[in-house]
């Protein structure tokens, strides 16, 4: 169950677009910038399988110009 | 809010901190911060960061025993609420599944569980019989700049005060020493004048060969801010383009070793220019001249001393005919009018300078020589000890500052001043009540001759805490064959298992950073406390306490008398005795305890900003500046010339290799690399190659090339136009990854004075695999 945050940065003018293709996404939650094209992603998916769909379907935007890992935790971040 | 709520929120602040780094002014609504999990059932104490020497001050969100969360401290001058990818997920390093919980004894090759007990009874055991059978200077403890303060005061009164030995190092040998020998023979006492508020002062900060962008990332936001907000100038002098260079108004590159020619070129052009500040020079700077053809210490049992000799500004000023920017092109590669626009911004009377340094600067061959070139600069200019006028040596590791060079975990060093002097030695028998015969005035082994030692076989046991060398020892394999030789006794403490575990008789698990108390100093003179506030795993303990209890079981229970409980306190009450005085005094334990870090020296409890100028520094007389740690308060202006790099490309080995760290990996990558998101960010190491040498050898980016020196060789993949971009006949390698071993080519010359290797400049090959 990885939950992660990534900073998405729009192609040319596709910011509008980008932000409702992210919001249309399952387990996707968005903060935009209010100064910036720069968007926070939030994914919050319940297994690999469906992050690497997800991954997939980000990946294939044509929206997106930059996509970039921040941060993120696995079902148990503190094992042990 | 839930846990998982929780864990979201977490990320996204991490992506908006991020965000904020990347984009200054960056703006998001202020809803988004709110209702955090501060009113959740999280205590939140103060820590500094447990890895890089910038000492970010975090908040460590605490449920259940356990630490779960981080966020930045506002309250922090250093970071003010920032951090950067390895801060926010530094509790996660923790508690990866293979932390080691229990002590091991190698028993037939094997490594075997046994309880603390026994295996603190066989260090001891095994320590005494070294000494019995071969001396006192058989026995050694290898350290480092991670230790906390108790951990390398103990180690330092342990081996000087107990044993009576010196051979007591540790890693930030390899890290800082130059930065301490530049600082000691240019102004005479240790570690920088002026303090991160430089940054916001600046009008321009000149990076020599200091990659911020990824090694002091939150330094660098706070650089990019100012560079936004009021024009401040980044410059970027270095010898491969990264980050750091992307994000700068200006990159020059210069071939590798040519810093020192580059900087005698500035100075050259500041007396040229009439862009002197004459007054400053008269009354504050002498001239020196030392030994030149000084050696890259590759024998065994190398040595060298300076002899400083008087030196005037007239010959001086004829050296430095040598360094016309015309002549100094031809050498490193700098275009004369890049030369002259840096002597520029250094002379303008108008412009304040910073400049910012670390590894490049002090892995050199002529570690200390570049530094003192660079104060020499500052010197000239009188752009030193004032807001924003500050040649700044930034450091690598959490306490390699409050650690390893204040408490002195060196084999010359006591913990105030150094084992040569009569005065410093009576010093040390005075507070640690022993007689001054205890402690030998001569030092044994620097870190490279230590290991050479071990194999040589004059060392026979070594208690290696908190660090990896047989990861970052430079030409490694003559280190690691060390290791395994017949008779040698290899005790290793630290948090997970390493190639240095791999070779140990005995593994001590450690209780790690916030699972004890302890204090780290980072690169502006400040310490920082921090309180256990979680139990560590299994049978795990402090540094400090093992070494207590096994100098307890060889007869020096007098030397440490204090109690478990409180022993952290009367160590720093013990320790601050030998920082009396006005030019270092140390904040109180009570002090520490209640500030996010006190700055040095701090006397009646007010900290000092800016040393060295009596505005700021209540040490310096005489209404300016006073370089006190000099006998007549004046700084040093070294003549320093260019001198090669200790091996240089040739046919057969035709490209330097330059190695270094990244962003998301601590050092050797023990901790790091064990962050789930950390590990998948850079999961392997690579080598930057030049695209142009690429396509001559036919190699993609992600293809397999074989990296070979007259030491050794690897197979690595190929990283092209990806983070950064060596020039053509450079090949760059991250020494993070354990699988890939860059040390296995590096070479162990090192500067003849500070004795810290080079790990930036060797000759290899490059082959398609």
């Amino acid at each position: 169950m990885p939950v992660k945050s990534y900073l998405a940065y729009p192609a040319d003018g596709k910011r509008d677009e980008l932000t409702r293709s992210l919001q249309k996404l399952p387990g996707c939650e968005i903060i935009p910038s209010e100064n910036t094209d720069v968007i926070v992603l939030i994914t919050d998916t319940p297994d690999a399988e469906a992050e690497k769909s997800l991954e997939e379907q980000l990946q294939s935007m044509e929206s997106i110009k930059f996509l970039t890992l921040v941060s993120g935790y696995e079902e148990d971040p503190m094992p042990g | 809010m839930n846990r998982r709520d929780m864990l979201k929120h977490m990320v996204a602040v991490a992506a908006m901190s991020t965000a904020s780094a990347l984009f200054p002014g960056i703006v998001f609504p202020n809803s988004q911060f709110e209702n955090f999990i501060s009113e959740e059932s999280l205590t939140w104490k103060k820590s500094p960061c447990r890895f890089c020497g910038t000492g970010c001050g975090l908040l460590i969100g605490l449920s259940k025993g356990r630490a779960v969360a981080v966020k930045g401290d506002p309250a922090s001058p250093v970071n003010r609420g920032l951090c950067c990818v390895k801060g926010y997920h530094s509790v996660m390093a923790l508690y990866a599944k293979d932390r080691l919980t229990k002590p091991l004894i190698r028993k037939n090759g094997q490594l075997v569980e046994t309880t603390m007990q026994e295996a603190l009874d066989l260090v001891a055991q095994k320590m005494k019989e070294t000494i019995d059978k071969n001396g006192k200077d058989s026995v050694a403890i290898y350290g480092s700049g991670q230790w906390a303060v108790p951990d390398g005061y103990v180690a330092s009164k342990f081996m000087k005060g107990g044993i009576g030995s010196n051979n007591l190092e540790c890693n930030a040998r390899l890290c800082m020493a130059s930065a301490v020998t530049g600082f000691m023979t240019t102004f005479g006492v240790d570690e920088p004048m002026g303090c991160y508020e430089d940054i916001d002062h600046a009008d321009v900060y000149i990076m020599w060969g200091n990659n911020m962008a990824e090694m002091h990332p939150v330094l660098f936001s706070r650089m990019l801010d100012n560079q936004m907000r009021r024009g401040a100038k980044i410059i970027d002098f270095a010898t491969r383009t990264t980050r750091t260079s992307m994000a700068s108004d200006k990159s020059i590159l210069f071939k590798p070793q040519t810093d020192l020619a580059v900087a005698n070129a500035i100075a050259y052009e500041l007396i040229r220019n009439g862009w002197l500040n004459e007054s400053f020079i008269k009354r504050h700077t002498t001239f020196k001249k030392g030994k030149t053809n000084i050696g890259y210490g590759l024998e065994d049992k190398f040595a060298f001393t300076d002899e400083p000799k008087e030196a005037s500004f007239e010959e001086y000023k004829k050296f430095l005919e040598d360094y016309k920017p015309e002549i100094v092109e031809k050498v490193s590669g700098v275009p004369a009018k890049d030369i002259r626009f840096l002597a520029a911004l250094y002379g303008d009377p108008n412009k304040k300078v910073t400049s910012f340094w670390c590894m490049g600067m002090n892995q050199h061959t002529r570690g200390t020589w570049i530094q003192n070139l660079v104060y020499n600069i500052h010197l000239l200019t009188g752009k030193i000890s004032t807001p924003g006028n500050s040649p700044f040596s930034l450091t690598g590791q959490p306490s390699a500052c409050g650690t390893a060079r204040e408490v002195g975990c060196f084999t010359h060093r006591l913990p105030h001043g150094e084992v040569t002097s009569e005065h410093d030695r009576q010093h040390a028998a005075d507070i640690w009540k022993i007689p001054v015969e205890k402690i030998p005035a001569k030092p044994t082994y620097h870190t490279v001759e230590m290991f050479r030692a071990l194999d040589r076989g004059e060392i026979r046991f070594m208690w290696i805490q908190v660090t990896n060398p047989m990861v970052t020892m430079p030409k490694l394999k003559r280190y690691r064959d060390a290791t395994k030789k017949e008779d040698r006794f290899i005790v290793v403490s630290d948090v997970y298992p390493t190639p240095t575990t791999d070779i140990a008789d005995v593994i001590l698990p450690s209780a790690m950073w916030i699972e004890r108390e302890g204090m780290f100093g980072n690169s502006e003179r400040r310490t920082q406390h921090f309180e256990q506030m979680v139990d560590p795993p299994g049978e795990c303990i402090s540094d400090a306490w093992a070494m207590i209890e096994v100098a307890r079981r060889l007869g020096y229970k007098d030397l440490f008398p204090w109690d478990k409980s409180n022993h952290v306190q009367e160590i720093w009450k013990e320790y601050s005795l030998f920082h009396q005085g006005l030019d270092h005094q140390m904040a109180t334990y009570e002090a520490l305890k209640s500030n996010p870090g006190v700055m040095w020296p701090c006397p009646d409890g007010k900290e000092t900003k800016w040393r060295f100028h009596s505005k700021y520094d209540p040490a310096a007389k005489g209404g300016s500046w006073d370089f006190y740690g000099k006998p007549n308060g004046k700084a040093w202006i070294w003549i320093r010339p260019y001198e090669p790099a200790a091996e240089i490309p040739d046919d057969e080995y035709p490209f330097w290799l330059n190695t270094g760290r990244v962003l998301e990996h601590w050092h050797s990558g023990s901790m790091t690399r064990r962050i789930p998101v950390l590990h998948q960010a850079v999961p392997e190491s690579y080598a930057e190659i030049n695209p142009d040498d690429a396509k001559e050898l036919g190699v993609r980016h992600g293809d397999k090339i074989r990296l070979t020196s007259r030491r050794g060789t690897i197979i690595i993949k190929a990283s092209i136009n990806e983070r950064g971009v060596p020039p053509q006949g450079m090949v760059f390698v991250p020494f993070f990854d354990e699988s890939l071993l860059i040390n296995e080519l590096t070479l162990d010359a090192f500067c003849p004075i500070s004795r810290q290797p080079d790990y930036k400049k060797c000759a290899i090959k490059v082959e398609k695999a």
